[in-house]
This record gives C-alpha cells, structure tokens and sequence, in this order.
C-alpha cells in the first residue's frame, strides 16, 4: 500500500516538476527559486513562470483532477468501466452552453462563460442517464455509451454549427475542437478550483452509496438507500467537476476513462479510496500528456486533447475487449 | 396465540392498469418459516417486492410488527426487514468479505468509519453460512450454491428480524437447494428471524416451513401449516393441477404426486 501511494505521489510530483520546466524557454531550478524570493518582473525567466507555466500547471491541476474524479463516479454510477465524461456527451454539454453564451453574449465576461459550462453539463448528463435508461431499470454499457455517443455528435456538431456562424472563429473552434492547458491564465481559476472540490466532497461522501447501488436498485433499496437520491447527487458531482474542466481547458478525450482503471489497481476497489486517487492520478496523466505535446513538435504543439486521444484511443479499445459477454447488455 | 411479522390488509398491487393482486389480506407469523407458493405469473414475488417497499402499493396498507410500514424512514425500514432480490448485480471482482460487508449499509453513518463490532457481525454472517474460509476469494470464483450462501451472508449482515428471499433456491440442483433451505431453517431455529420466502418446489416449501401462503390466478387460496394448505382441492385450484397428495415418507408433511 505505501509502495503504491509512494508511487502516485512521486509521479504526481514528477508530472509538476515537468510541466513548469518543459516549453520553449528551459526553466531552471534558479529561476524558480528567484520566483519564490520576490517576483522581478524584469527576469524572462520568472515572466515566464508565472505568466505561462504556473497558470498552465493550475489549469492541469484542475482540469485533469475533476476530470480523473469525474470518469472514477460516472463508471461507478453507471456500472461502465467504459463511462467517461466525454464519451458520454457530459462535456460536450458544457462546451456548447458555452459556445452559445460566448455568441449571444459577446466574449465580454470570462467568468460568466465558464459558469455556463454547468448547466452545460448538467442538461446533457442527465439526458444521457435517461436515453440510457437510467430511470426505467439498470442501464447497461452498451445502452449508455449509444446514448452518450449520440448525445455527443449531436451537442458537438451544434458547437461546429455555432462557430461558424462567426467570423473571427478560428481561435474559438480550435478550443472547443481539442482542449488545452494554454489559456489557464484567462479563467478564473480559484473559483473553478473551489467548485471542483465541492464536487470532490461530494463525490467521497456519496462514495458508499454508489457502491450499495452497485449491487442492483431492489437490494439497494432493501439496504435503506434511495436510487434517485443518490443518483441525483452523482450527477450533480459529475456536472460540477467536468463543467469546472472544460471551462478551464475545453473538452479532454477518455481522460476520465483512463484514470479509473489505474486508481482501481493503484487504490483497491474501495470506491473511496479510488476517489481520493484519482485526482492525483487524473493531474498526472494530463500533465504528461501536455508535456508530451509541448515536446514532440516543439517549439510548436500538440493540443493535449489531442494527446489524450490519442494515448486513449487504444485504452478504449483494450477495457472494450476485455469486457466479458455477461457485462455487455 | 404468535404475533405476526408481517400484515396485508386490503392490498391491490399491479403495474398500470394491470391488477396482479387484489383484495388480499394475510398474517405471516414472527419467528417462523414461510413460504410463499403459486403458479408462474400469480404474483408470488410481486407481493414479495411490495412487503419490502420496493414497489408502491394500488390499494391498502402494510403492516410490519403493527407500524403502517409506508410511513417508516428507508433506513428504520432497512434495520428491521432485509430483502434479498432473485438476481442481484454482482460487482466485478468484489471479494466475498466485502461483499458482505454492504450488508452493514444500514446502520452505518456515511462518513462513519468501520469499526469491530461491524466486523463481528460480518464474521458471524460468513460463519452461519459457513463461507468463513472463502471470505478473500472474489464472488465470481464461487460454485453457485457458495454464491447464494455469500448473497445470504450480505442480508444477514444486516441483523433484520425479518428476513425475505425471492426464489433463493432457483437456479441451483437439488443438494444445493436443501443445502440453502436447512440453512433458512437453521438461522430461523438459532436467531429467531423470521424468514419469508418465494418458492416453486411443493415439496420441499412443505418440508422447510411452518406455514404457507398458497396464491392463485385469482388471488389467495390458502393459508396455514403445510397440512391445511397442500390439499388435492387447493392445487386444483391454485395450479389446475391434478395431483395426489400423500405423506412424506421421511418427514411426514405433505407430498404432492401429479396425476
């Protein structure tokens, strides 16, 4: 046990240390320490830090944190090991309010266009348990993630449609197409924080509740626990912690399913041990992978949506594989 | 003169407009076996799911040791009456002992940490249906009657005085039905609990139990001790069925021989 939390802790550190050194400008251990004693505006080097990689580094945080925490409670509350915010439409969600706020209400307000990003989320979330069939039995995977796929394309192409509807979209279209870490320093990133771990808390203090659902609605309810409550709750997690990562970096591909898996080997199937894993693991993830961008076609780079798509795509493939013909209904 | 565990009075149950169960009233004595028979389609687990509140009642009222059973909070309910479903979701790679140890859910505060009296009652759970020794294997590597036995321990984990099963015997061999239903009698005769059960096999629910409810197409046929209640005229009724009843050559209850 030590062994593996030593493991996510030295990781968690090894992706923070690589995010505020890696870029196009070299960081050294100097500057950082320069940074710390007393912020001269004047030194490349410090500017850099904390207008470039520190906002970056809090954008990855947060995003890759919420989003690790998402995927562990939407697997755990769909019974989906192949449930992710983004597979089943819940950031798609978010980026359309957003993109519809941003063209009715100008580009004005950075705050109130992340705030849209949670009703965003929250609609579409909730419109995928229901054409799963969240409320007339137990949803399946296979029932769910059609759902979440065409929930998806839809509120996605829709986000397409809208950009082009402007003239100076390109920029716009670009973030909503692939998220990034890039544009941390124009969210308001503490109030996003702030709401991330109020679903975090959520998610930890329902944590036992979804694992009694787990054992089906009937002996669920015969334990004393109420389906719709709890599944409420979930969503109102999930809503929170994926609306809070696509406002800061727009949508992030199967992050939310690559994280569960290895907070489940890393932390045992206690589902709150898993939870209180998973951010870490989450930000690990979505830093590397960011850092990776930044690295193979430096000085230009890949959007780390992108890279977590591709580095997902196959981790997909593998979890879809292996799940055994019992579980697929 | 026994209390009764569980009282119907005036229940309708149905889905929509459909009417499954209509006018029933019945006593299911405290402290003893029951089971619950009848034809495919009577209602039999309907108005199992209805006596555990898992679905609202059409028409009159439920009463656990006298309480008007709608009005009681899920988690009063939940320390007094345990239901254990036919086909419960297995959740992958669950280890028995954890399995079981949902079944404390009850009476544990969310963000209360596990403590030894929580463990002890797990512990007595696993050894009354004698999985102790297979507590850290996963559930799906157990033999199906080991995998009803460790669902049992769950429900016992919950320390209900009553107990209710939907078909627990349905899908296992004959050794390993009576395997499980001299477990229901045993934890009956050592705990007191009262265990309610929905069974198909005549012959065995005479054997097990103390008392029967015998439903029909058009609702209740008999209620009683086997004797009254396995009758040639009420099979007829309740089953269209032609058949003989004789004594049980090795326990005396009563034996049905279709014709």
């Amino acid at each position: 046990m030590a062994v593996k939390l030593g493991l996510i802790l030295l990781l968690f550190l090894l992706a923070v240390a690589l995010t505020l050194g890696v870029g196009v400008q070299g960081l050294s251990w100097q500057a950082v320490r320069g940074a710390m004693g007393g912020y001269d505006p004047n030194d490349p080097l410090q500017v850099v830090l904390a207008e470039i990689r520190l906002p970056r580094l809090a954008a990855g945080l947060i995003a890759g944190g919420a989003l690790g925490v998402a995927g562990s409670v939407m697997q755990a509350l769909t019974r989906n090991p192949l449930a992710d915010p983004g597979l089943l439409g819940v950031d798609a969600g978010a980026a359309f309010a957003v993109v519809l706020g941003a063209l009715y209400l100008g580009q004005s307000d950075a705050g109130i266009l992340a705030a849209l990003a949670f009703p965003g989320a929250a609609l579409a979330a909730m419109a995928v348990f229901l054409l799963g069939g969240g409320l007339s039995g137990e949803p399946g995977p296979i029932r769910l993630t059609l759902a979440g796929l065409a929930m998806s394309a839809l509120l996605l192409s829709l986000v397409n449609g809208l950009i082009l509807l402007r003239g100076d979209a390109l920029e716009v279209f670009r973030f909503w197409i692939a998220g990034t870490l890039a544009l941390g320093l124009q969210k308001p990133l503490l109030a996003l924080a702030g709401v991330s771990l109020v679903g975090w808390w959520l998610a930890l203090w329902i944590a036992p509740l979804l694992e009694t659902l787990a054992l089906g609605r009937g002996l669920a309810r015969g334990l004393g626990t109420s389906p719709l409550k709890v599944q409420g709750a979930a969503l109102l997690a999930i809503t929170l912690l994926t609306g809070s990562a696509v406002a800061i970096a727009g949508p992030i591909a199967f992050l939310g399913l690559i994280v569960p898996p290895l907070a489940r080997r890393l932390a045992g199937r206690n589902l709150r041990h898993e939870l209180l894993a998973a951010p870490f693991i989450g930000a690990s993830v979505l830093l590397f992978a960011d850092a990776l961008g930044r690295m193979i076609l430096a000085p230009a780079e890949v959007r780390v949506g992108v890279m977590t798509a591709i580095l997902g795509g196959p981790v997909f493939v593998w979890i879809a594989r292996s799940l055994r013909l019992g579980e697929v209904r | 003169m026994t209390s009764s565990a569980l009282q119907a009075q005036g229940l309708g149950l149905g889905y929509g407009a459909r009417r499954v169960i209509d006018g029933l009233d019945m006593d299911l004595p405290a402290g003893k076996v029951t089971a619950i028979l009848g034809p495919n389609g009577c209602g039999k687990s309907t108005l199992l799911h209805a006596m555990a509140r898992l679905i609202p009642l059409q028409a009159g009222h439920i009463l656990l040791e006298g309480q008007d059973m709608a009005r009681m909070a899920p988690k009063t309910l939940a320390r007094r009456l345990a239901i254990l479903p036919q086909a419960p979701l297995v959740p992958p790679g669950i280890l028995v002992a954890d399995l079981v140890r949902r079944g404390r859910a009850p009476w544990r505060g969310l963000l209360e940490p596990w403590n030894a009296a929580h463990a002890q009652v797990c512990d007595q759970a696993l050894a009354a249906v004698g999985l102790t020794d297979l507590a850290q294997e996963p559930l799906e590597s157990l033999s199906g009657g080991q995998r009803q036995r460790a669902w049992i321990a769950l429900v016992l984990a919950q320390a209900t005085p009553v107990l209710l099963l939907d078909e627990p015997t349905t899908w296992l061999d004959l050794p390993h039905q009576m395997e499980i239903l001299g477990l229901l009698r045993r934890l009956n005769r050592d705990n007191g609990t009262t265990v309610i059960s929905v069974l198909h096999d005549l012959n065995l629910a005479a054997r097990f139990s103390d008392h029967l409810i015998l439903l029909g197409p058009r609702g209740l046929v008999a209620a009683g001790a086997p004797d009254a209640v396995i009758t040639e005229t009420h099979l007829l009724e309740a089953f269209a069925l032609a058949a003989r009843v004789l004594p049980d050559p090795v326990s005396g209850t009563p034996m049905v021989c279709p014709l």
